[in-house]
């Protein structure tokens, strides 16, 4: 069995969520700040015409923000019916992950991230971790 | 005809749909005629537009459906089967109400009353099939033999057909046409014989007995073939009437032009027409930057296109309110019954039409609004004789449009709520103080009405009187933008009156800015704007909350970035600001801006479950640079900062007695010219304040001009006339908008130092120039300016125009100038 993850990077760890989540991926959009919203908001984009919450998911996985000037991509998943902007570093491929490579969360990554990952893919040349979708936009769940 | 009835055009529109609907039943049934479900389908399809003809009062048509309806019963029930000559019968049942249905739309009547006839006819044809159900073996197809219906028939028959004139077509009796067979046409020419039985029957046509009964009399037919033969020609006839009728004026019929339509389809369109409304600002507003004339023309156009869209889209989810009261004379019938009261109940403007969405809002509310008033509000008759009222109570609905808003009002000629009463109960339940109770204004008393867990009642009844109610009405009406007011006076009646807005979708907005960041405030909430100017001396404190003197009033305030934790380090007090006065609740506050950019239609966005909880947003929506904002939820704003406390209420009625107390009091703009000279403006002649920079003061002739909204700005320096001259330079002038007879002269002062609103006690001496008389207001001396005079002085034109308007109304005791709302709105 293979499961097919689309794989972006943050803080040079490479995530994968299921492709069929992923409604598209776009460049970084010009973002609306939401004040007085949990940290992990990272703001409003205007997705034709459709306004749409990006997620910081480098502050929902504890990792510091980005370095001045990097700007994000936007991973627009759906859940429950909504779409949900990722912000990411960089975009990664699409990879065919088999399952037998699979396995729990791994103890190198701890803080609030933990709780979001599902696992890891052991890949030849690094750890693909499998990002639970639900969780990570579920910014209002105690972390 | 334009006259029928809007009640008869539905019934019309609602039973062409069901008759579609039962020749597909008809037909299926006959292909299963075991089908209990389809059977019952039917029945109750014919029972509904019986019923609704009865009550209609369209007698021949519920005849009809009468008779086709006891036929089915006993389908229903199982004691005939459906066979084919009864699923004719049926079908052409259905033809005869189509028909009447056809000349109740064009006529607006049901046409010529031999009706009776058919209905004669149909009865006879299912009464001999009904015997059937004793001998259940003989089935109507084996009928030719059958002996007693046939002696029963005619004699139903007889007295009824007699005096009708074309017998001619009863010929078609045997050759079993199928319906359409003579379609159209003259009966009279319809004689060609089809056999010769039927030839054979021409010459008997005219004579008794007639040639059903000789048919059936030799068993060459039965008698549902000829029962099925004369609602034929009813049919036919009814329908060559109707084409008389219509001539060749081929008029939509109702049902054709309406349809119905699935609503989230036009959720859907609405939203797209919410894109184009967004697209559209946007290209208006990146064409305006661009200067192509021609991209511009056909942006203008553009947004024309889009707003009349707009509207026609709104307007299909459009529907009278009528929809929602329809359901309550019965409520007031049921209720009135069971609280023993007499009650009339008068609807006012049925036709008001309302967001579907709104619709249903409101229906729960006003259901609600309906039984207090009649279990609260009209005594029962015996105590209304007493008070020397009628004995029958008046509940009237009214419900109309006004500003792009719809009021509903809900008013009894009841009892009417004390307010003492209601006070007491709020002080005893713990919702208010005594000292905010003793500073309450009657109306805000009575609105107390609305807060949970009161309530008036006595005792609790089965209707009302359980404290759940007025404050939940509030919350729904308030969850769609709307706002509920009560008026009450005791032993005379209660009013409630809802406003809410015509649609949710898209509303206009105000854009302000803050700690760089934009937000949209509804209009509907937005009451003015003020600016300031730097340094923000005009802000008070009081006991370290915020407050503006607002024509003498204070106003508390609330700044928009500390609230929202806008900026990191702190506000630059020098740069200058805006106070938006907003109405939550029915009482002022003010937030301090930044900026206020522009006006704007918005499609408000909900936002995600991530957001959901911050209660200080309502939406969100894309503005016309295509950057998503955040739309201000007014009411929470002013929860989430605590401006709005009881005791801080806006006071209305003690406004007013105030003033009407002091008697001859007004507002001033009071400014400063030169380093202390203090001059006071009539506010009502004011018409906007502005701020320019002084580099967009040009020169025409003589004159400082400024380009203003499209036009040229005359500027006046206020200094000159007093014989002041500025001493310092300053970037920006402050400038006073005055209007008159159309035209606008800007006033230059070196400072606006506030508003105030105080009776004049003291006055002086008129100055030399004539213009000004001295006088103190807020202990200082102050010189009044007389603007009309003023400006006659450095506009001549104004003396002219003055002159004119003077000398055309003379006689007349009309104001003096024409003066613009003295709000200043955003540019």
């Amino acid at each position: 069995m293979s499961t097919q993850l689309a794989t972006f990077r943050i803080a040079e760890h490479l995530f994968g969520v299921p492709v069929n989540a992923v409604q598209e991926v776009i460049r970084n959009q010009s973002m609306t700040s939401v004040p007085l919203a949990p940290p992990a908001v990272g703001g409003l984009i205007n997705l034709r015409g459709q306004v749409v919450t990006a997620i910081n998911l480098r502050h929902r996985l504890g990792f510091p923000p980005a370095p001045e000037g990097q700007l994000p991509m936007n991973v627009v998943v759906r859940v429950d019916e909504e779409a949900v902007s990722l912000l990411v570093d960089t975009i990664g491929d699409v990879i065919d992950t088999q399952d037998d490579l699979f396995e729990p969360p791994p103890e190198t990554l701890s803080g609030p991230g933990r709780g979001l990952i599902l696992g890891a893919y052991k890949l030849d040349e690094q750890l693909l971790l499998a990002l639970d979708v639900e969780k990570a936009v579920d910014v209002n769940a105690a972390a | 005809m334009s006259d029928i009835d809007e009640i008869v055009s539905e019934f019309l529109v609602e039973s062409h749909e069901n008759l579609d609907q039962l020749d597909r039943d008809l037909v299926s049934l006959e292909q299963q005629p075991d089908s209990r479900e389809l059977v019952a389908s039917v029945f109750r399809t014919i029972h509904t537009i019986k019923g609704t003809s009865g009550f209609l009062a369209f007698n021949h048509l519920e005849s009809i459906t009468h008779a086709g309806e006891s036929l089915l019963a006993r389908i229903r029930d199982g004691k005939l089967p459906l066979d084919e000559a009864r699923t004719s019968v049926l079908l052409d049942m259905v033809d005869a109400v189509r028909s009447l249905l056809a000349h109740i739309e064009l006529a607006g009547d049901e046409g010529s009353p031999d009706h009776s006839a058919l209905v004669a006819r149909l009865e006879a044809a299912h009464n001999p099939t009904a015997l059937t159900t004793s001998a259940p073996a003989e089935a109507p197809e084996s009928a030719p033999e059958s002996p007693p219906g046939p002696a029963s028939a005619p004699d139903e028959l007889e007295p009824e057909t007699e005096p009708e004139p074309p017998p001619v077509a009863e010929i078609q009796a045997p050759t079993h046409s199928e319906t359409k067979l003579v379609a159209e046409g003259d009966p009279q020419v319809e004689t060609e014989p089809v056999d010769a039985l039927s030839a054979h029957a021409v010459h008997d046509s005219t004579v008794v007995p007639r040639i059903g009964e000789i048919l059936i009399d030799q068993g060459l037919v039965d008698d549902t073939d000829v029962a099925l033969a004369l609602l034929q020609q009813d049919v036919q006839r009814e329908t060559s009437a109707a084409q008389a009728e219509s001539g060749s004026d081929h008029k939509r019929s109702v049902a054709d032009s309406t349809l119905r339509v699935d609503v989230d389809l036009l959720d859907s369109l609405m939203r797209l027409v919410g894109e184009l409304v967004l697209t559209r600002n946007q290209v208006v507003a990146h064409a305006a930057t661009l200067g192509d004339t021609t991209l511009q023309r056909s942006s203008q156009r553009l947004n024309l296109i889009a707003s009349e869209l707009q509207e026609g889209v709104m307007k299909t989810r459009m529907q009278p309110i009528d929809n929602v009261w329809s359901k309550l004379p019965r409520v007031v019938r049921d209720l009135s019954v069971s609280c023993g009261r007499q009650v009339r109940l008068v609807m006012d403007g049925r036709d008001t039409e309302l967001d579907k969405t709104i619709l249903e809002a409101i229906k729960d509310p006003l259901t609600h609004l309906v039984r207090n008033s009649i279990d609260h509000g009209i005594e029962p008759p015996n105590v209304r004789i007493a008070a020397g009222k009628p004995a029958e109570g008046v509940l009237s609905l009214r419900a109309y449009h006004e500003g792009g808003q719809v009021n509903i009002e809900v008013a009894d000629d009841g009892a009417g709520i004390d307010a003492a009463k209601i006070g007491q109960k709020a002080l005893a339940k713990g919702l208010v103080t005594r000292e905010s109770l003793s500073t309450m204004s009657p109306r805000d008393v009575l609105a107390l009405i609305f807060e949970p867990g009161l309530s008036t009642r006595e005792q609790v009844s089965n209707v009302s009187g359980r404290g759940v109610g007025m404050d939940v009405v509030k919350t729904n009406i308030e969850n769609i933008g709307g706002a509920v007011d009560v008026a009450s006076e005791p032993g005379a009646g209660t009013t409630i009156r809802i406003k809410i807005p015509l649609t949710l979708a898209i509303i206009p907005t105000v854009t302000i800015e803050s700690g760089g960041q934009r937000f949209a405030v509804p209009q509907i909430s937005l009451v003015e704007l003020v600016s300031l100017d730097g340094d923000h001396q005009q802000i008070e404190h009081i006991s370290g909350s915020p407050v503006y003197r607002l024509r003498g009033k204070l106003l508390p305030l609330v700044f928009l970035d500390e609230l929202l934790r806008l900026r990191t380090e702190e506000r630059d007090p020098a740069i200058p600001a805006y106070i938006a006065v907003l109405n939550a609740d029915g009482q002022q506050f003010g937030i301090v801006v930044d900026q206020v950019l522009n006006t704007e239609e918005i499609v408000v966005k909900p936002l995600s479950q991530q957001l959901k909880r911050l209660s200080m947003y309502s939406g969100a929506t894309i503005l016309g640079d295509g950057r998503v904002a955040l739309i201000l939820d007014v009411l929470a704003l002013a929860q989430q900062s605590s401006v709005l406390a009881p005791e801080r209420r806006h006071d209305d009625a003690a406004d007013l007695n105030v003033a009407s107390g002091m008697g001859d009091t007004e507002s001033y703009l009071v400014v400063r010219l030169g380093t202390d000279r203090r001059v006071g403006i009539p506010l009502a002649t004011v018409t906007r304040l502005e701020e320019f920079k002084r580099d967009v003061v040009e020169h025409a002739g003589r004159r400082d001009v400024v380009q203003y909204r499209g036009a040229i700005l005359p500027l006046v320096q206020l200094g000159e006339i007093f014989g002041v001259y500025a001493e310092e330079n300053p970037e920006t002038i402050q400038v006073i908008v005055y209007s008159a007879y159309g035209r606008s002269v800007g006033i230059v002062v070196e400072e606006i130092l506030d508003i105030t609103e105080s009776s004049v006690l003291v006055r002086g001496d008129t100055d030399d120039s004539g213009l000004a008389q001295s006088a103190v207001l807020q202990d200082r001396i102050t010189e009044l300016l007389d603007v009309r005079a003023a400006m006659a002085v450095v506009d001549p034109h104004f003396s002219e125009l003055a002159a004119q308007e003077l000398a055309s109304r003379r006689g007349t005791a009309t104001d003096d100038v024409m003066v613009e709302q003295p709000v200043l709105q955003g540019v």
